[in-house]
């Protein structure tokens, strides 16, 4: 296996809880049995890893990276954040009921930390997902969020990981692991942001979601990442009888950005809402693989994914759904539009169904376009100018999507990063973001 | 108002106007109606500056000024208003989004004052009602999902916004049952003036009960083959349109 990231792998033994010792020797193993994918893995065919040509050294732990300027959502609720892999207890503030609890791997108790060892990895196909044995190699801290049975959080649980861009080559882990009881609720949001100031890092995150039966959980995972960071992990969820799993995602482009999501259902009456929107721009990349497991019957998916891809940027998207042969009754749907801005940009869409069950519904369509002259004529003909009718069109093209972020405060929080994604100065946005006083007026 | 000499069309690589000629004063109210496929819709889409509707000849001034090289918005600061056979829908963009840009646009390449908020929803919630339009529709996507009758007070509402000079309906009538269309006739009779011009591109006499046209035309075959007073329009009611292409 490559070594690319030799140095993290012997610091991560050195400073990781002793407890995590067989995590890691797990982890270890796998990675060094699994061999760097290339152009000719058929699940990563399309993705340009040279980012990863170079080596990734950890930060030294009592590193304290200056943040500069980096805004994420400012929420209610609990916050931790963390700063190259590193806990920043005087930016994180936690705010739970009885009933949660939220603890770092680092500071886990014996009782908590033999919960963690039990549960890691529970979520996760290492074998088939190399860089989340990757993560366990070289896991030295993470977030274990655990919601008893009927408690109720009201307030989201806010993770917010930043890369400082200060140094070459820094490699970042990130772990979340949530466990919600049965008919517990709770809402994660998941941020990933950097300072953009050319300094290269990587980070490999793995974030596992174990529903019990009836549980309900809102979760939002937004990478916010650009220009050097590099990002490969992913969101793995595993979902028992009737419980329910509504995740959104937003992807910025940056030089290398592969997620992958899986959702399992694992128990009868589950349902999962899986939602995202990827922004590429200038040469950036983002991939999102996305897969959903109906093991088995009487489970719903609906799943809906669009892109706007610009300049020379590339997307790739690819949403399996795999149907088991005990998965009768199962309903899933699929959608992925993308919308290319530009003629040098590129994606490669694929809706991938297997089935095995022989009564099931299940849709899927993927469509690429390009901006529409007629819809764009239209609004000039009434008078509004080309460029602010570039920015409407794209801007509605992901509107619903965003429209259907439920907490609010991050919804305010991204409506306005969205629509200045699109435009080149701030009076462009004004209608779109003037929406909600129209809406708000009662003349 | 309008001043359209010897324009020549084409889409497609077809001629479609061959030769049209038009002038159209202040206040008036003009009809063309003519067979399908005569160029009726094109003559709009030319003046408002569709892509793909190339002018091969010919020239069109809106108060005096050429409007055939400006930008498809230029023209609607000006004052050109084409309300649609067949609106757009615009998932995602919100009515009122859309309604308030247009409406700042124009105001502000006018150097009229800017709009604020709640003035603009008052008076858009006035004529959704005047249009007989339920102001919900203001909150959902542009013409998304409307039916073909509410696309059409859709677009008339937009109208009645803008304040327009020159107003072409292009078959606004058609698809609407008899209590849209008076809503609509209501609406424009109500926009009447004597500094505000309407071409009403249409293919059934019906429509000029409601609104009563200065001047009635026949265009076939890319030209402008008869023109007349409303009595026209019930000769062609009675006789249709061959009597007139063989004449011509």
């Amino acid at each position: 296996m490559s070594d690319f990231m030799q140095q993290p792998l012997t610091a991560a033994a050195e400073t990781a809880p002793p407890w995590l010792a067989q995590v890691l020797e797990r982890g270890r193993e796998q990675w060094r049995a699994s061999s760097l994918p290339n152009r000719k893995t058929e699940a990563w065919k399309y993705n340009n890893l040279q980012a990863l040509q170079q080596s990734f050294t950890a930060v030294d732990r009592h590193a304290a990276p200056r943040l500069g300027n980096i805004s994420y959502p400012e929420l209610p609720g609990s916050t931790l954040v963390f700063a190259d892999g590193l806990y920043r207890e005087e930016l994180s503030h936690i705010d739970l009921p009885a009933g949660a609890r939220l603890q770092r791997f680092s500071e886990a108790d014996e009782a908590t930390a033999s919960q963690i060892t039990n549960l890691l990895g529970t979520a996760v196909n290492q074998a088939r997902h190399r860089f989340a044995a990757l993560n366990e190699a070289t896991l030295t801290d993470g977030v274990f969020l655990q919601v008893d049975a009927n408690t109720v959080l009201e307030q989201p649980v806010h993770l917010v990981w930043l890369t400082s861009g200060q140094g070459e080559a820094v490699s970042v882990n990130q772990r979340l692991l949530v466990q919600l009881g049965a008919n517990s609720q709770a809402s994660v949001v998941e941020t990933f942001c950097n300072a953009n100031t050319g300094g290269t890092a990587f980070t490999n995150g793995i974030s596992e979601l174990l529903l019990g039966d009836g549980a309900r959980l809102d979760h939002y995972r937004l990478h916010l990442e650009q220009g050097e960071a590099a990002h490969i992990g992913g969101v793995h969820a595993a979902l028992a009888g009737n419980s329910t799993l509504n995740s959104f995602h937003l992807a910025l482009g940056s030089r290398l950005k592969r997620i992958d999501l899986v959702a399992e259902h694992r128990g009868q009456g589950a349902h999962c809402e899986l939602n995202g929107i990827y922004l590429p721009r200038g040469e950036e990349q983002v991939d999102y693989h996305t897969c959903i497991e109906h093991a088995v019957p009487h489970c719903t998916s609906s799943e809906t994914f669009r892109g706007i891809i610009g300049d020379e940027a590339t997307a790739i998207f690819n949403g399996r759904i795999h149907i088991h042969p005990d998965a009768q009754k199962t309903c899933a749907e699929l959608s992925n539009k993308n919308l290319l801005t530009s003629n040098r940009a590129e994606v490669n869409t694929k809706p991938e169904l297997e089935i095995y069950a022989d009564d099931v519904q299940c849709a899927h369509g993927a469509t690429v376009a390009q901006m529409d002259p007629l819809t764009l004529h239209y609004l000039r003909t009434r008078g509004v100018p080309k460029d602010e009718a570039e920015v409407m069109i794209s801007y509605g093209f992901i509107n619903e999507l965003v429209d259907g972020v439920r907490c609010e405060p991050l919804r305010d929080f991204l409506k306005p990063l969205l629509a200045r994604r699109f435009a080149r100065n701030e009076k462009l946005t004004r209608h779109i973001l003037e929406e909600k006083s129209l809406d708000g007026s009662n003349a | 108002m309008l001043k359209i000499d010897n324009l020549h069309a084409r889409v497609d690589d077809k001629d479609i106007l061959k030769g049209l000629n038009l002038a159209i004063k202040p206040g008036e109210v003009h009809a063309i109606m003519g067979p399908n496929g005569s160029g009726k819709s094109t003559l709009g889409h030319v003046l408002a500056g569709r892509p793909g509707y190339q002018v091969t000849a010919g020239s069109a001034t809106l108060l005096g000024q050429d409007i055939l090289d400006m930008d498809t918005e230029e023209r609607a600061h000006l004052g050109l208003f084409l309300a649609y056979q067949y609106p757009v829908e615009i998932p995602g963009v919100s009515n009122m989004e859309f309604l308030k840009a247009s409406v700042d646009a124009v105001r502000e390449a006018r150097g009229q004052e800017a709009i604020d908020s709640v003035s603009f929803m008052k008076r858009a919630r006035e004529i959704s009602r005047e249009v007989d339009l339920d102001p919900a529709f203001l909150k959902r996507g542009v013409n998304e999902g409307f039916s073909g009758g509410e696309k059409k007070r859709n677009e008339l509402m937009q109208m009645m916004l803008l304040e327009p000079k020159l107003c072409i309906m292009d078959e606004t009538d058609s698809g609407l049952d008899i209590d849209a269309l008076q809503v609509v006739a209501k609406g424009v009779n109500a926009m009447r003036n004597e500094e505000r011009s309407f071409v009403l591109v249409t293919h059934y006499q019906r429509l000029l009960n409601y609104i009563e046209p200065d001047y009635v035309h026949v265009l076939a075959g890319g030209r402008i083959i008869k023109s007349g007073d409303k009595s026209l329009a019930l000769e062609l009611e009675a006789k249709g349109y061959a009597w007139l292409e063989d004449a011509a």
